[in-house]
């Protein structure tokens, strides 16, 4: 059993939303560069130089690479013999989650769903546990925008459409999201479950870095498929037209009832941010 | 890419109706910032036939809700919401002489017809880039409902603001010419 102090968590909360609001990862930088070189319209070009130069600027003047500085999402992998003492664990991480928007000048957007009053501290934040082996925790933090999250989708399919149906949905679901979700964005695919797995296991998947592959071949097969659809859609960067609509697609696939396919589209912007640590 | 086009608010109705899907403009002067919150508000007053808190005629509307200042900053991180939630609203603004309205993403045909008839335009901003744009908002005043914190009425004195044109005067959409010219299959 190894103790972890409640307070060294809620520091660590709050530095992580500061870095990931401030520092986009290596691996979306370097996916704008790629595109950029392949991109053919003229104004998609310029706007990926101009998110570039976005990211360099909030990097160094420690500023919110977007305003929408996200619902607070954590994904925690707690080792089953780690004992927390001096507080408990939600308590601990959403203290983290209020001092880091605080102190960090990040904007708050947490609000009652019919009265919109801004609750003033964004929380709480959805925290999904996980227990594992070992003696250690792992956070990840993810902030989530509203505005391509209110493009994602569940929908539990017939099984009947299969594979291509999958397929369809989710390009068709892109499609249709045009220029609202902050293009290029991340699409995150999850397969099977149950109604609520396949959402959390669509937005885990937004997590893998950019440019990775699936380790399920088959699976990394119909990554490809579907981003090359996506790209040939003709969005663009916001919208305004171009080759590069998103910047990868990530798909995990679970077991599912006999009677069902569900499926989850968890669509991401282009400032994909998310940080980790263990502890 | 074609040339920027400087534009110094209030607008004119022959300032905006020069302008062109596609054309890229350089934004000065004022311009006020309004998201669902706001646009609520506003819209209810003048279903009860009250006057606004600001006076928007020839004005612009951003829909943004920045982030907190930093200590130094005129203001925070300020890049563009997604518009369409702002759509039931829009009409009636232009009918009462708002000019321009910047944001991200498509509109509604009933808003672009309203464009035409009371001729106003729709400017994107470039969504996710803002520590970028925040650069050219030289100074931010709230001015009113300032109880909705992020989502208050905000002016904003901007100086080469950039955006580029989505829809114009003539019902043209840029969302769906670019996209079309780009489409493969």
């Amino acid at each position: 059993m190894r103790e972890i102090e409640a307070n060294k968590i809620t520091a660590q909360v709050k530095r992580l939303c500061m870095e990931a609001n401030y520092d986009l990862g290596e691996d979306v930088l370097k996916a704008f560069k790629d595109y950029y070189a392949a991109e053919e319209s003229p104004a998609g070009k310029e706007i990926l130089e101009q998110l570039i130069e976005n990211a360099r600027i909030a990097t160094d003047e420690k500023t919110p690479i977007c305003q929408d500085t996200g619902l607070a999402i954590l994904f925690i992998e707690l080792g089953q013999d780690v004992h927390l003492v001096g507080g408990d664990l939600n308590e601990a991480v959403q203290e983290g989650v209020r001092q880091g928007y605080q102190e960090g000048y990040l904007r708050k957007s947490s609000c009652h769903p019919f009265t919109r009053k801004n609750l003033g501290d964004n929380t709480p934040a959805i925290i999904h546990i996980e227990l594992v082996p070992g003696d250690k925790i792992n956070i990840k933090f993810a902030p989530k925008g509203g505005g391509s999250e209110n493009m994602s989708r569940v929908v539990m399919l017939t099984p009947a459409v299969g594979r291509q149906g999958v397929i369809d949905y989710v390009v068709n679901l892109i499609k249709e999201s045009g220029s609202n979700p902050c293009p290029p964005t991340v699409v995150g695919v999850g397969i099977g479950g149950t109604f609520e797995r396949a959402a959390y296991i669509a937005k885990k998947a937004l997590l893998r870095p950019i440019g990775s592959k699936n380790p399920d071949p088959e699976l990394a097969q119909m990554e490809e498929e579907i981003l090359e659809k996506i790209n040939k859609l003709g969005i663009g960067p916001q919208g305004l037209g171009g080759r590069t609509t998103s910047l990868a697609v990530h798909v995990d696939l679970v077991p599912c009832h006999i009677a069902s396919l569900p499926l989850a589209v968890n669509v991401q912007c282009h400032a994909a941010r998310h940080k980790e640590v263990t502890i | 890419m074609p040339e920027t086009i400087k534009l110094t608010t209030p607008l004119s109705d022959q300032d905006v109706e020069k302008l062109r899907i596609g054309d890229k403009v350089s934004l000065n002067g004022v311009i006020y910032t309004g998201r669902d919150a706001a646009h609520k508000r506003l819209f209810d007053l003048l279903d009860q036939g009250e006057s606004l808190p600001i006076d928007i005629k020839g004005q612009i509307i951003y829909y943004v809700g920045p982030s907190p200042a930093k200590p130094g900053q005129a203001i925070g991180s300020a890049g563009p919401t997604t518009s369409y939630r702002m759509d039931t609203y829009s009409p009636k603004l232009m009918s009462v002489g708002l000019k321009g309205m910047i944001g991200k993403g498509n509109r509604g045909q009933e808003v672009i017809d309203a464009m035409v008839k009371y001729k106003a335009v729709y400017f994107a901003a470039v969504g996710g880039a803002g520590s970028l744009i925040a650069k050219a908002i030289k100074k931010s005043e709230i001015v009113a409902y300032e109880d909705l914190g992020p989502e208050a009425i905000r002016k904003l004195e901007v100086e080469d603001f950039p955006v580029i044109v989505v829809n114009d005067t003539r019902g043209e959409d840029l969302y769906q010419k670019g996209v079309e010219q780009y489409r493969r299959e």
